[in-house]
């Protein structure tokens, strides 16, 4: 016999559904809180990387005499030092851990540095001699499959197809779009940083701010050329993540460097360099075509997607996938035809961001439907409506939606909320442009926008998606303490709080230790997808749960509830290990797009008031509305600050936020000219979170993190275009798009 | 690197005089910018910050005279009545914490083109304090600019202090960047009426190789206005004025934005600024009448 949960939690506080303080929120508040840049070890180097400076070059020769010649350098290496497979990658194994006889993109790593000071790494980095051959990139997404092969199997990364229903539909109305996505980045303030520290086994331990101690330690052993015991990761302290840090960054080089030297190596990243450091969203060119009838039921949708995943293929192959599914947006269409590329160019690479491919489909959906309501003369909400999926409605995979769906629901919420008045005194933060003055309600005009946004949750297409849990309960000072372990990484968004509430609410006890993240115990899964509530979450659970079982072995058929749990354990122990699973997916039909290849999905809408200068082309979001079904917000404060920091990223999007490039070469990788919003122009936000459990998920849990972050965008620039009545096709939207200057 | 930490701003001349290649560091808000991103390492720093004498303002005469380390802070807290445009465009300069720290010193000191007081020092006929233990020259802030940052600073020289008259008539500043707060301009424009002397004074920022005087705007503008019997501006006026601004830059196209756009921006910026003072001036004339 097991106990309930709820047998055990009466006196419990803190459990799931309430808001209990993080562990790590004073110490991050007062900046105390350890990041992995502040490691230090002692009698620790430096290390620092050599990048190319071009993005596409043939090596002629590398030169290290000088650089080894500057006193206090312990060691340069190049791809001759890799020791085991100098190829990595999430999906495909194509990107040199040291580039070889050709570099890629700009930034890429050439050599590394291990020196007793960065200053002394800096130096001898400078007398590195490569020499290049300077070769024409590839630039054009649209192009580039036709164009200089990249990589041995030319450069198509991935093409998913999705055919259902007709596939020479015809309709009474018909609009057509091409929209252009610029390509944004993470913008984690925490650079990538860490500590490799050669371990007396002749292995190493390192110490990463990473979102999957388990890829990560996979890739490293494979570079290294050693077996996976030999590579430990723990995880140190993450300044934000957003997909940036899925793939590898300095893993790999400060592993090697510890190695050869036999010392602690630590690197860190400036913000310059972690522009070339990590991959970005993929910029996208989507070519549109939405039919509907003349009441505005939609009748079919074709479309033709590029997405630029830059030099190397890191995720672009799952985040195709995920644009061609989720590519017709939370609607019922019986006829749809898309065609999704994923390619090689010498542009930056390009890989996970929070949304994944849904953000570059939402919003060119998204624009779609409003010029569909413009073409019809319908109202931009009452056109989604008409089309909203539900429960059983069955996306273009033929998949059936097998939980709550409540698109128009969601819709109606944002909809009837007040609208925000019209500003009538001067106060300049509340104007476009802001303090710096340039209007005093000049060329102002308001518009409002409306977007629906559906994004799958967990990893999907037959992946082999689980988390590994340990739970522990024993008596200390007489107290019932409980100990939780996983490997699920702790980037910010507060795993660690909900692991302690679960905790408490499965087994009653008040006071819950979380152990560091490690390798040391079993895969605890990418800290992306929407998927750690869910997956790690659903881990920690039934750990517990397995807890209980031991107990109640304990108390020998006795009643839990009546037991006093500190006498029953004594000095015993109980300690549970589970490997927790969702349930499984199915990979797509590689000609048809078919299959249920998701695990679940998610919807936000969004409507946004914006008031735009539009003498100035200068915007300033007014309100920022949000409505979404989280299936049960385990934290409900988290909850909110997932949708206001998801938002917060889709508005960057809309209005500012594009690492711009030329010729492959980025041109801005600075904060002063890569723009993210500041509190003037996020404005406060009124949330409605339902929550429509969805049966198949531990709690009724639906994932968070990214839904907002695809409304968000689309629902901006709609309220753009209705104050300027531009068409607006691509984002970032800057002031030359409005002022057509 | 030397790190020299003078007490007072004689011993600072002469540590600049012995070494010309020291760096002076004010706020340090552009010059650890540089330090850190490795674009400088100059053999020894400076240190201002010590110096009270620099951290000082003072009014005589309608004069005022703003020590080079004064922050922005302060300007905008003591100074926004006698110095409207100077504080507003202090206002604008990137977030609270660098305006506790940057100074004026330091925008002349970096003389970016993009630098927010720049402009407003322009338009109000600003004269440099440059002090050397040669003794002290003052320079008209049209003399200033030399280029891309450059100055017109000799190398053992130091900004001492800012002499601008209080203002004398309405001043207003405007920049466009691509956020509503802390951010670089795109382009920037300041004016002052000087309804003594019948003329005002306009300058565009970020929109050339150094901020500059939109000259023949501003003679227009001295033939248009009529100071004597003032009344509301002909809109033809505000944009000849505005065209005449916009023709005075010659901006570059960039990561923050198109020549183009900077273009149309200065003349809406222009048009917008002077309908503005003018308003000022003129509720100023009723007031003063009534
Ligand atoms: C996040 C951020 C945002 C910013 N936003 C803006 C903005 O919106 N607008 C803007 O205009 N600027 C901005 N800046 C740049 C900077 O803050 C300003 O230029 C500021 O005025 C510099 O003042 P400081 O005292 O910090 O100068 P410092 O960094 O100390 O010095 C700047 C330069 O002036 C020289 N210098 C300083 N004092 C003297 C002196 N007395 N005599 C001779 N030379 C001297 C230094 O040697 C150096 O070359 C920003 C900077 C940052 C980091």
């Amino acid at each position: 016999m097991s106990l309930t949960p709820a047998e055990l939690t009466s006196s419990v506080t803190g459990g799931i559904g309430t808001s209990p303080q993080r562990p790590d929120g004073n110490l991050k508040v007062r900046g105390e809180f350890a990041y992995a840049s502040d490691l230090w070890h002692e009698d620790m180097i430096w290390g620092s990387t050599l990048r190319s400076p071009h993005p596409y070059a043939r090596i002629v020769s590398i030169d290290l005499t000088e650089a080894l010649e500057v006193p206090g350098v312990y060691a340069v290496l190049t791809h001759e030092d890799v020791p085991g497979a100098n190829l990595y990658g999430l999906e495909h194994k194509d990107q040199p851990v040291l580039a070889v006889d050709v570099v890629r993109y700009q930034g890429e790593a050439v050599a590394l540095v291990g020196a007793d000071h960065p200053e002394t790494a800096t130096r001898a980095m400078k007398r590195i001699k490569v020499e290049y051959e300077v070769l024409e990139p590839v630039v054009d997404m649209e192009t580039a499959a036709d164009d200089t092969p990249l990589h041995p199997g030319g450069n198509l990364v991935r093409h998913v197809p999705i055919r259902r229903g007709g596939q020479a539909p015809t309709a009474d109305v018909v609009v057509t779009g091409r929209y252009e996505v610029g390509m944004q980045d993470q913008a984690f303030l925490g650079p990538e940083s860490g500590l490799a520290v050669p371990a007396e086994d002749g292995g190493v331990d390192l110490y990463i701010a990473t979102q999957w101690l388990h890829v990560d330690q996979g890739q490293v052993a494979s570079a290294l050329g050693m077996p996976l015991d030999k590579v430990r990761l723990t995880l140190s302290g993450v300044g934000g993540a957003f997909g940036g840090r899925e793939d590898l960054s300095m893993q790999v080089h400060a592993c090697m460097l510890a190695l050869h030297t036999r010392k602690p190596v630590k690197m860190v990243y400036n913000r310059e360099e972690s522009f070339y450091g990590h991959v970005h969203r993929h910029p996208a060119v989507l070519h549109y075509e939405h039919g509907a009838t003349n009441d505005g039921k939609l009748v079919y949708v074709k479309a033709r997607i590029f997405l630029d995943g830059g030099a190397y293929a890191s995720s672009t192959g799952a985040v195709v996938a995920n644009a061609a599914t989720l590519g017709v947006g939370p609607y019922e269409v019986d006829n749809v035809t898309i065609d999704c590329y994923g390619v090689y160019t010498n542009n930056p690479p390009c890989g996970a961001m929070r949304g994944f491919g849904a953000v570059q489909a939402g919003f060119a959906y998204e624009s779609q439907m409003d010029k569909l309501a413009d073409a019809l003369g319908m109202d931009p909400v009452d056109v989604r409506i008409a089309n909203a999926m539900t429960e059983g409605s069955v996306m273009p995979t033929g998949q059936v939606v097998d939980s709550a769906a409540p698109v128009a629901q969601l819709l109606k919420l944002v909809k009837d909320k007040p609208l925000p008045p019209v500003s009538t005194t001067l106060d300049l933060r509340s104007m476009p442009g802001g303090v710096s003055n340039t209007t005093h309600g000049e060329g102002v005009v308001r518009g409002i926008g409306y977007a629906v946004g559906i994004k799958n949750v967990c990893f999907s297409e037959g992946y082999d998606d689980y988390s590994t849990a340990r739970v522990r309960v024993q008596v200390i000072n007489g107290e019932l303490v409980a100990l939780a372990h996983t490997a699920a990484c702790e980037v910010g968004q507060g795993l660690v709080t909900i692991m302690q509430q679960i905790v408490r609410t499965e087994l009653g006890v008040q006071r819950v230790t979380i152990l560091p993240m490690d390798t040391s115990i079993g895969n605890g899964g990418s800290t992306s997808a929407s998927r750690q509530t869910y997956v790690t979450g659903g881990a920690v659970k039934a750990a517990c749960a397995a807890v209980r079982d031991k107990l109640a072995k304990l108390a020998g058929g006795r009643d839990l509830s009546e037991v006093d749990l500190v006498e029953l354990l004594g000095d015993d122990v109980v300690d549970e290990t589970v490997e927790w699973r969702h349930r499984a997916t199915e990979p797509l039909d590689p000609e048809t797009g078919q299959g249920n290849a998701h695990v679940q999905y998610g919807f936000a809408a969004h409507r946004a008031v914006v008031d735009v200068d539009v003498e100035l082309g200068l915007v300033k979001v007014v309100e920022l509305d949000c409505a979404q079904d989280v299936g049960n917000a385990l934290n409900p404060q988290a909850v909110l600050g997932q949708i206001q920091g998801g938002s917060a990223q889709g508005l960057g999007l809309a209005v500012m936020e594009e690492i711009q490039t030329s010729g492959g070469k980025v041109r801005n990788p600075s904060f002063t000219d890569y723009l993210i919003p500041t509190v003037l122009d996020m404005p406060p936000m009124s949330i409605d979170v339902l929550e429509l459990a969805d049966p198949n998920a531990p709690y009724g849990v639906r994932g968070v993190g990214e839904p907002p972050t695809i409304s968000s965008t689309p629902a901006i620039v709609a309220a753009i275009r209705a104050a300027t009545g531009l068409a607006l096709t691509r984002v970032p939207v800057r002031p030359e798009h409005i002022t057509g200057t | 690197m030397d790190f020299l930490r003078p007490n007072t701003f004689a011993e600072a001349l002469a540590l600049k005089a012995e070494q010309p290649d020291a760096v002076p560091i004010a706020g340090g808000t552009d010059v650890m910018v540089e330090l850190n991103f490795d674009h400088r390492r100059p053999p020894a720093l400076l240190d201002l910050t010590r110096i009270a004498e620099l951290r000082e303002w003072s009014a005589v005469d309608g004069k005022l005279r703003v020590g080079s380390g004064v922050p922005y802070a302060r300007i905008i807290e003591q100074l926004g009545g006698q110095l409207p445009g100077l504080a507003m465009a202090s206002r604008t300069v990137g977030s609270p914490q660098i305006r506790n720290r940057g100074t004026v010193g330091g925008n002349l000191g970096a003389a970016s083109p993009a630098g927010d007081t720049h402009p407003v020092l322009l338009a109000g006929d600003a004269v440099i304090e440059a002090a050397s233990a040669r003794g002290t020259r003052m320079i008209p802030a049209a003399e200033f600019y030399l280029g891309v940052k450059r100055n017109a600073l000799e190398p053992d020289e130091l900004i001492a202090a800012v002499h601008l008259n209080a203002a004398p008539g309405p001043e207003q500043f405007a920049k466009v960047g691509t956020r509503n707060a802390m951010v670089i301009a795109v382009c920037s424009f300041a004016i002052a009426l000087h309804p003594a002397e019948k003329r005002v004074g306009a300058a565009v920022g970020s929109a050339a190789p150094t901020p500059r005087h939109a000259t023949a705007a501003e003679e227009f503008l001295a033939g248009e206005l009529d100071w004597d019997a003032p009344k509301p501006l002909l809109d033809s006026v505000k944009r000849r004025f505005g065209e005449l601004v916009a023709e005075a830059a010659s901006p570059i196209d960039d990561v923050r934005g198109s020549a183009a756009y900077r273009k149309h921006a200065l003349a809406v910026l222009a048009r917008r600024t002077l309908g503005w003072a003018w308003q000022d001036h003129l509720g100023k004339e009723t007031r003063e009448c009534a």
